[in-house]
Formats: structure tokens, C-alpha cells, sequence
């Protein structure tokens, strides 16, 4: 016991003080969708909305052309499913993950 | 004279919801009855409204610990289905992960078993160890709990050529840590006086009552779903199945400590051996009409799951039995005789997880019987006469 107190007493601080300073997150981390419009066909029927477990998109229909998704970020679990889902690439995962917010209506994400 | 005193469904002794009915004379229990379904959440009905794409995330959640094991049972289930073939590379990464879930689960459950019988240091020890694990596995798989790594036909993410010296020291620390837990169960006397002798589970009545995994092990059931009937990678991998003839609770915790140190020596094969390759088969949308039964070894012990399908793109059937459900008649048999002190060290012995095993029961007020199964007649004559009490 006697020698563990005293390893103890001279280790580093293991807390990290957050929001001053912060983890580095490994490469690939699963964050916020992001979209980008001109990959985005369009014309399939919603492939990303169809194969989200949480039921996170919404496609909103531009004019006859088709439709383009909206992104529920308190129903998403950060699957990627939706990025593996498109058929033209168009949705990857970023690695942004603090995304709270004070209130559910600035949650859901528009990009486009 | 015998006095019955309920446990649960709320206690601070219990990590999940569960009543047991105990009967006790003195401090000992003479009789133990339990009844479950206080957490049941109605998957294997949500299973059937939405497609096997969706399907493997919810499989995930059935558990947040043994979570590889429930979406490598039910890709498996569905490759069958198909006749897919998985690449070797997508079976190795897939069996990694596995080993990875089962080292985090069981310095967990050691974590967790020190907390029960007081030892909170050792809870401490072991949790921060299992960061080890988590910061692994989410360098390669982006998260730390529920990774969804699994996909129909092989795995989505592969392992790049600089992840692994980072794997390779994290394994070998986590040797050493466990070590260190070896001598810590094995010879540090607050532990083994609470745990030695306590919970005593023969192997006739273990093999008699089906205990599986771990648990069994402890009691010298040699049974391992990885050797006996192999799945993923196992065929290529050479490892010893750890069992021990202690019979009690002290056996578990050894059974369980030198499993991952097992584990451990599986995962630096797996690195060294890992094949070039596809990660991934394209699997089609539509499974065609048929069932399957798939079977693993998670953490706890043996899981199966039921699949049945119609040729649409949802599952018409899943049925999903988890090693804790089948481990519940061992540890009741093994708690009478006990004192009323070792119940939540004996119920923690079996590594419960009761989101993992809840079914619906059935309570039949009027009858005033208690009875254990259900015919189809009986359970139509209930629902002619619950909506012959609702409607007049």
C-alpha cells in the first residue's frame, strides 16, 4: 500500500479541464452528418431516409426534380448508415460531437 | 417459522429491475422464487416493421455490453439466409471486435463483483483499466459503446497499418493489468472470504438446470460455442477454453480473469495474422423465404438468435434468447441454503443483464394459480375473456 501512496503523490493531474482544454478525438470519429448539395442527385427516392434506424431524415421536396434530406440531430445515433447508404456520397460523417443546444428547433440541421 | 420478504423491484442493491420473493428462516433462504418483466421493451415485435438494414442497429441495442456479440449473431443469421460468403479479412475484424467486447465486458463484470462485496477499490482499478479497451475500440470503430461495426456480408471499417502499434500496446498493458487481477482474486482475503464457498452450483445440476457460459465453465462444464461449434474466425485461431471445478462464486471470478488473458493473446493473433483483402460482400436488399437459428458465444455465455423471413426486405420472425435467461434456474437453485447477505454477490456471479433477457409474463388474477407455461388454448380462453371484461 505504502508504495502506491506514494507513486501517487507525484502523478499528473489525470482530469482534463474542459471546456479549457480538451481530449484530441482519434481520426474517423462518428460526429454530425454533413451534406453536401451538389453530389446529391436528387432524383433517388430518399436511400438515406429509408435505411436510418432512428428514423433522423426528413426529405423535403424541392420542386418535380425530387427531394433533398433534413437531418433530426436529436433522433440521430450516429450510426453513419445514411452515409453508406447514398448511392452518390453525398452525406459523410464529420468529427464535430459537442452539439448541444438549448432548445429541440435548433437541432434540426438544414444544409442546404 | 418462515417469513417471505420481497426484494426489488426497487433496490439499492440491484443494478436492474427484478422482484424476488424470498423465504427465510433466520437468515437463511429456505425458498426463492423471482419474477420478471420490468424491463421489457418490445424489440422482437419492432423487429418486424423494419428492414434487416435497420434491424442491426436495433439488435445492437439490446444490450450496450455485449453488443458485437447480438449484431454478429444476427449478420450471421442473415448471411445464411442469403448464402453470402464474408470475406476472411471481414471475419477477422469482426472476431477482433469480439474479443475486444469480451475483455471490456469482463473487467466490467469484475468491477462490478467487487462493488458487491464491498471492495469499491477494486471497482475503481478495474473501470479505469476498461478505458484501455474503449479507447481501442473506438480508434477503430469511431465510438465507444454500440459500434456498429457489423454490416450484412462483412464489416464497414478496416484496420489501417498505424493503428496497429497502438493495438498492440494497448494489448499489452491490458495482460498486465489482469495480472495483476489474477493475484488480487486469487489471494487477497477480503475477496475470497466473501466469495469462497458461496453459491455452490455442482456440474450435474449445472448441466441438469443449463447454465451456460462463463458461469458453467466455473463448474467444469467444459462447453465453449468458439471450439465446439465455431463461428467468424475462430476456426484459425488456436486458444484454450478456461474451465475450473471450484463450483462457487471464487470460480467465476478466476473463470473470468484468466478468460482475458485468453482473450488478449486471441486479439495479438488476429493482428499478426490479419489477411489482405475485402472487408465487405455486397449483399441484395430482398432475403429470400427461409429460417435460421445463429448461435454465438457473447461474454455471458451462449446467445442464439431465430430468424425467419418471407422474401420481402423485413424479417417475419426474431427470436432472440440471451445466455442470462437461461443461467436464472442455476443461481436460484444455488441461492437456498445461502444466507440472505450473499444474494446480490451469488446474482451478480451469473453477470445478469436483465434488459438483455426480459420476456413478457403473463399474470392470470382470476385463476389464482401460479403456474410456469402457458398452452395456446389457455392463453386464447385469457384473451377471450380480458376483452369480454373490457367491452361490458
Amino acid at each position: 500500500m505504502f508504495p502506491e501512496i506514494w507513486r501517487h503523490l507525484f502523478k499528473k493531474r489525470a482530469t482534463v479541464l474542459y471546456p479549457f482544454e480538451r481530449l484530441k478525438v482519434p481520426k474517423d470519429l462518428r460526429g454530425k452528418p454533413v451534406f453536401d448539395e451538389k453530389k446529391c442527385a436528387l432524383k433517388c427516392k430518399g436511400a438515406c431516409a429509408i435505411d436510418c434506424p432512428a428514423k433522423a431524415i426528413v426529405m423535403e421536396k424541392i420542386d418535380e426534380k425530387g427531394s433533398r434530406p433534413i437531418f433530426l440531430l436529436d433522433r440521430c445515433t450516429f450510426c453513419g448508415q445514411c452515409a453508406e447508404s447514398c448511392p452518390f456520397g453525398a452525406i459523410t460523417l464529420s468529427e464535430e460531437f459537442e452539439l448541444a443546444q438549448y432548445d429541440r428547433k435548433s437541432l434540426v440541421s438544414k444544409q442546404w | 417459522m418462515s417469513v417471505s420478504i420481497p426484494i426489488g423491484p426497487q433496490h439499492p442493491a440491484l443494478k436492474e429491475p427484478t422482484h424476488l420473493m424470498v423465504t427465510l428462516d433466520g437468515e437463511r433462504i429456505v425458498d426463492i422464487d423471482m419474477r420478471l418483466g420490468y424491463n421489457h421493451r418490445g424489440i422482437e415485435k419492432g423487429a418486424e416493421l423494419r428492414n434487416y438494414i435497420q434491424n442491426i442497429y436495433l439488435t445492437e441495442r439490446i444490450c450496450g455490453i455485449c453488443n458485437v456479440a447480438h449484431t454478429s449473431t444476427f449478420c450471421q443469421g442473415v448471411e445464411e439466409l442469403l448464402g453470402l460468403e464474408v470475406p476472411k479479412r471481414g471475419l477477422f475484424i469482426r472476431t477482433l471486435l469480439c474479443e475486444l467486447n469480451r475483455i471490456h465486458s469482463h473487467l466490467l463484470w469484475l468491477g462490478v463483483a467487487g462493488h458487491e462485496v464491498g471492495f469499491d477499490t477494486l471497482f475503481m482499478y478495474s473501470w479505469r483499466d476498461r478505458e484501455i479497451v474503449m479507447d481501442l475500440i473506438e480508434l477503430i470503430s469511431g465510438n465507444r459503446v454500440n459500434i456498429a461495426i457489423n454490416a450484412i456480408g462483412g464489416v464497414r471499417r478496416d484496420i489501417s497499418d498505424d493503428m496497429r502499434p497502438q493495438i498492440l500496446q494497448g494489448i499489452s498493458q491490458l495482460e498486465a493489468r489482469s495480472q495483476y487481477y489474477l493475484e488480487v482474486a486469487s489471494t487477497e482475503v477480503t475477496f475470497v472470504r466473501r466469495t469462497q464457498g458461496v453459491g455452490k452450483l455442482p456440474k450435474e445440476k449445472a448441466i441438469e438446470l443449463c447454465a451456460v457460459g462463463p458461469y458453467a465453465r466455473a463448474s467444469g462444464v467444459d462447453y465453449d460455442a468458439r471450439r465446439d461449434d465455431p463461428f467468424a474466425a475462430y476456426p484459425y485461431l488456436d486458444f484454450k477454453v478456461i474451465t475450473s471445478d471450484r463450483c462457487d462464486v471464487l470460480g467465476t471470478a478466476i473463470v473470468r480473469v484468466l478468460e482475458i488473458m485468453e482473450s488478449c493473446r486471441m486479439c495479438r493473433q488476429i493482428i499478426e495474422e490479419l489477411p489482405p483483402g475485402e472487408i465487405k460482400a455486397k449483399a441484395p436488399r430482398k432475403v429470400p423465404p427461409g429460417e435460421v437459428v445463429s448461435k454465438t458465444e457473447a461474454p455471458r455465455g451462449e446467445l442464439i438468435h431465430y430468424i425467419r423471413s418471407n422474401g420481402s426486405d423485413r424479417p417475419e420472425r426474431l427470436k432472440v434468447r440471451t445466455p442470462t435467461l437461461a443461467d436464472i434456474p442455476s443461481v436460484l437453485y444455488s441461492l437456498r441454503g445461502g444466507y440472505i447477505a450473499d444474494i446480490p454477490i451469488v446474482f451478480a456471479a451469473i453477470d445478469p443483464c436483465m434488459a438483455c433477457m426480459d420476456r413478457v409474463i403473463l399474470l392470470d388474477n382470476d385463476s389464482g394459480k401460479t403456474k410456469r407455461m402457458t398452452t395456446w388454448e389457455e392463453l386464447r380462453e385469457y384473451g377471450i375473456r380480458w376483452y369480454a371484461n373490457k367491452k361490458g
